[in-house]
C-alpha cells in the first residue's frame, strides 16, 4: 500500500514531464508551427470574418454582377452581383465544420470499431473484413453514392464521407490495440483483476491515440477536399448558403471571364488542406515517427 | 507463386461477398423507385406496378438479393435502365477511356513521384529537401477539379495547346490526338499521387539510408550512386511497393472527378451519371466492378510484394 502511494505521483510527474515534452517538441517543429498559424487563422477567419465585411452573403445586385477584385469587393462578385470575400468567410464556416465534423465521427466511431476488433479478437475477422469490403470501393465513390442517397445537404455529406473514412480510421486503432494487448502493462492489469472496460479505457485507449490524432488531421484534410469535390459534382451542401465546394460549382460556368469567382474559394480549400496536413506531418514526427501516411 | 496467388483469392471471397452485398444496399438507399424511372414521369400507376413486377421490386429484399446474387453467379450484372445496354458492355465501352487516362498518369507519377522522393530524401534537410515536400505538399492539398479548371484557362483557353474537354480513341483517331487528348487530364490527375508517393518515398528512404549497410557500403568505398541506387534504393522500394494499391485507389477515386472535368466518357463519369440519373442497376453493377477490381489490384500488390521481398509470405 504505502509503495501505491508513493508510486502514484512519481508516475503522475513522468507522465507531466511526457507531456511537456511533446508539446516542447511540437513548439519547435517548423511545419507544425506553420499548419498551426495557417489553420487556426482561416478558423478565425471563418468565425469573426463574417461580421468584419458586413455583408450578407446571399445579397444579390444586379448592378454589381462580375465585378472583377477592387477595393469594394477585394475578391470581385458573381454572376448575381454577391461579394466573394464574404462568401469565401462564410463558407468557410460550412467547409471547416463539415471536415471537423467528419474527422470527429471518423474518430469516435472508427476508434469504438478498432478498439473491439484489436480487444476482443472473437470479433475481429467479421469486423474487418466489413471494413476490407468498405475499403474496397474508392472513398470518393461511396461517398457520391451515399451522398446521392441521402440527398444534397452538409449533413449526408458529413455521413458519407464519415463512412467512407470509419475503415481507414478502424484499421490504424486495430493496429494500435493489437501492439498494446501484448504489452506486459496490460497483463499486469489484466492479473491484479482489472475488468475489460477499465483496461481498455485506462490502459488502450490512451495509447493509441498518436496514431489516431494523426489519422484524424490527414481526414480532416481529406474532409475538406472531398466536400469541395462533391459540392462540384452537385452533391454537396445546396447554394445559395456557400460552402467553398460550391462556389467553385456556380463559377466554374464563368472560369474564363470571371476567373475570381472559382479562383479564391479554392485557394481557401488548398490552404486549409496545405494546414491541415502540415500539422499532420509535425504530429507524426513527434507522436508516432514509425507511422507512414495513409489513405 | 502459383500457392501464394490461390491463398490470396480463396481470402478474398468473404470480401469479395460482402462487396456484393454492399452494392446492393447502396442501391436500396438511394431514394426513388426504378420502376418510375424506366416508365417515364407520365406513366400511370398500373404500367409502373406492372414494370415493378416485371422487374422483380416487389419481391422481399432478401429475394430480391438472392436473385441478384444467382444473375451474378452466371455472370449477369443486369442491364442500365437508362443507356439501353447491360451495364457490361457500358462498362466494356468506357474502360479504354478510364485504362488510358490511369495508364498514362501512372507513366507520369511514377517515375517523377519515386525520383523527387529520393532526391528529397538523399539531400535531406537541405533546399532541395526543403522544396521537393513543398511541391509534395501542395501536390495533396490542392483540389484536383480547381487545379483542372485553371489549367483549362492557362493551356486550352489561353494557350490553346491541348483541347479542353473531349477523348479521342487511340485507334481511331491516332495516337497523336489520344495523347492530346489525354495528356492534360492525366497531369492534373497525378499531381495528387506524385505529392503522396514522394512523401512515402522519402520516408522509406530515409529509413533505409540509416541502416548500417549503407554506411558499410560507403566505407568500402562503393561509389555514392550504386550506394544510393543499388543499395539505397531496391530496399527502400519494397516500402513503396506497399502503397501501390493506395496510389492505384487514388487513381481511380481521381479519375472519377478527372473525368467529369474534362468530359471523358470513361467509367468514373459512367458512374457520376448513373448515380444522378437514379440508374439502379448500372450504379449497382459498376460499383461490384470497382470493388471487384480494387480487392484484384491488392492481391496483385501483394503479389508483387512477395517477388520484391522474399522474407514476406502469404500462408
Amino acid at each position: 500500500m504505502t509503495d501505491a502511494t508513493l508510486a502514484a505521483p512519481a508516475v503522475q510527474i513522468l507522465a507531466e514531464r511526457r507531456r511537456f515534452r511533446v508539446v516542447r517538441k511540437l513548439a519547435a517543429h517548423r511545419s507544425f508551427k506553420i499548419g498551426l498559424v495557417l489553420v487556426v487563422a482561416l478558423v478565425l477567419c471563418a468565425i469573426i470574418g463574417p461580421w468584419l465585411t458586413g455583408i450578407d452573403p446571399t445579397t444579390m445586385s444586379i448592378r454589381y454582377r462580375f465585378k472583377p477584385p477592387s477595393a469594394r469587393f477585394p475578391f470581385g462578385s458573381d454572376q448575381y452581383g454577391r461579394d466573394i470575400l464574404t462568401r469565401v468567410l462564410y463558407g468557410g464556416r460550412l467547409s471547416l465544420s463539415i471536415g471537423f465534423s467528419v474527422a470527429l465521427i471518423s474518430g469516435i466511431v472508427g476508434t469504438l470499431i478498432g478498439v473491439t476488433a484489436g480487444y476482443f479478437r472473437a470479433l475481429d475477422p467479421y469486423i474487418m473484413r466489413l471494413m476490407d469490403a468498405l475499403m474496397a470501393f474508392p472513398a470518393i465513390l461511396l461517398a457520391i453514392g451515399i451522398g446521392a442517397a441521402l440527398g444534397a445537404q452538409a449533413s449526408s455529406i458529413v455521413v458519407a464521407l464519415a463512412v467512407a473514412y470509419v475503415p481507414r480510421t478502424a484499421r490504424i486503432v486495430r493496429a494500435s490495440v493489437l501492439v498494446i494487448r501484448e504489452m506486459e502493462y496490460l497483463q499486469a492489469a489484466r492479473v491484479s483483476g482489472a475488468g475489460d472496460l477499465h483496461i481498455i479505457v485506462k490502459h488502450v485507449l490512451p495509447n493509441c491515440l498518436g496514431p489516431l490524432i494523426v489519422q484524424l488531421t490527414f481526414i480532416f484534410a481529406y474532409a475538406i477536399l472531398a466536400e469541395a469535390a462533391l459540392s462540384f459534382l452537385g452533391i454537396g451542401p445546396p447554394p445559395p448558403a456557400p460552402s467553398w465546394g460550391n462556389i467553385i460549382a456556380e463559377g466554374r460556368d464563368y472560369s474564363v471571364e470571371a476567373w475570381w469567382v472559382m479562383l479564391f474559394p479554392g485557394l481557401a480549400v488548398s490552404l486549409a488542406a496545405l494546414g491541415m496536413n502540415l500539422l499532420g506531418d509535425g504530429l507524426r514526427d513527434v507522436l508516432d515517427p514509425r507511422l507512414k501516411i495513409e489513405n | 507463386m502459383f500457392r501464394t496467388i490461390s491463398v490470396r483469392l480463396i481470402q478474398s471471397i468473404p470480401v469479395l461477398l460482402l462487396v456484393a452485398v454492399l452494392s446492393f444496399i447502396l442501391m436500396h438507399l438511394l431514394p426513388g423507385d426504378p420502376a418510375v424511372v424506366i416508365a417515364g414521369a407520365d406513366a400511370t400507376p398500373a404500367a409502373v406496378e406492372r414494370i415493378r413486377r416485371e422487374l422483380g421490386l416487389d419481391l422481399p429484399i432478401w429475394q430480391q438479393l438472392l436473385s441478384w446474387f444467382l444473375n451474378l453467379g452466371q455472370g449477369k450484372f443486369g442491364s442500365s435502365l437508362v443507356l439501353n445496354q447491360t451495364v457490361l458492355s457500358a462498362v466494356a465501352e468506357r474502360l479504354p477511356v478510364t485504362m488510358s487516362l490511369a495508364a498514362l498518369s501512372l507513366a507520369i507519377t511514377l517515375p517523377i513521384g519515386i525520383a523527387l522522393g529520393v532526391l528529397a530524401a538523399y539531400f535531406r534537410g537541405r533546399w532541395i529537401d526543403a522544396t521537393v515536400m513543398a511541391i509534395a505538399l501542395v501536390g495533396v492539398s490542392v483540389p484536383s477539379f480547381w487545379i483542372a479548371i485553371l489549367s483549362v484557362i492557362l493551356f486550352s483557353v489561353t494557350l490553346g495547346w491541348v483541347p479542353s474537354a473531349g477523348y479521342a480513341p487511340l485507334l481511331t483517331a491516332g495516337p497523336g490526338a489520344w495523347f492530346a487528348s489525354l495528356i492534360q487530364p492525366a497531369t492534373v490527375l497525378s499531381l495528387f499521387q506524385i505529392g503522396f508517393l514522394a512523401r512515402m518515398t522519402r520516408s522509406a528512404m530515409l529509413d533505409v539510408l540509416d541502416q548500417d549497410f549503407i554506411r558499410t557500403a560507403r566505407a568500402k568505398g562503393v561509389s555514392e550512386w550504386r550506394t544510393v541506387g543499388k543499395h539505397g534504393f531496391r530496399n527502400a522500394l519494397v516500402a513503396v511497393v506497399t502503397v501501390g494499391g493506395i496510389i492505384l485507389s487514388l487513381l481511380i477515386g481521381g479519375s472519377v472527378i478527372v473525368e467529369q472535368v474534362f468530359a471523358l466518357p470513361g467509367i468514373g463519369r459512367l458512374v457520376v451519371q448513373g448515380i444522378l440519373a437514379r440508374d439502379y442497376p448500372l450504379i449497382q453493377g459498376t460499383m461490384l466492378l470497382f470493388g471487384f477490381a480494387f480487392v484484384l489490384i491488392n492481391i496483385g500488390v501483394d503479389i508483387v510484394y512477395t517477388l520484391v521481398d522474399p522474407r514476406v509470405r502469404y500462408d
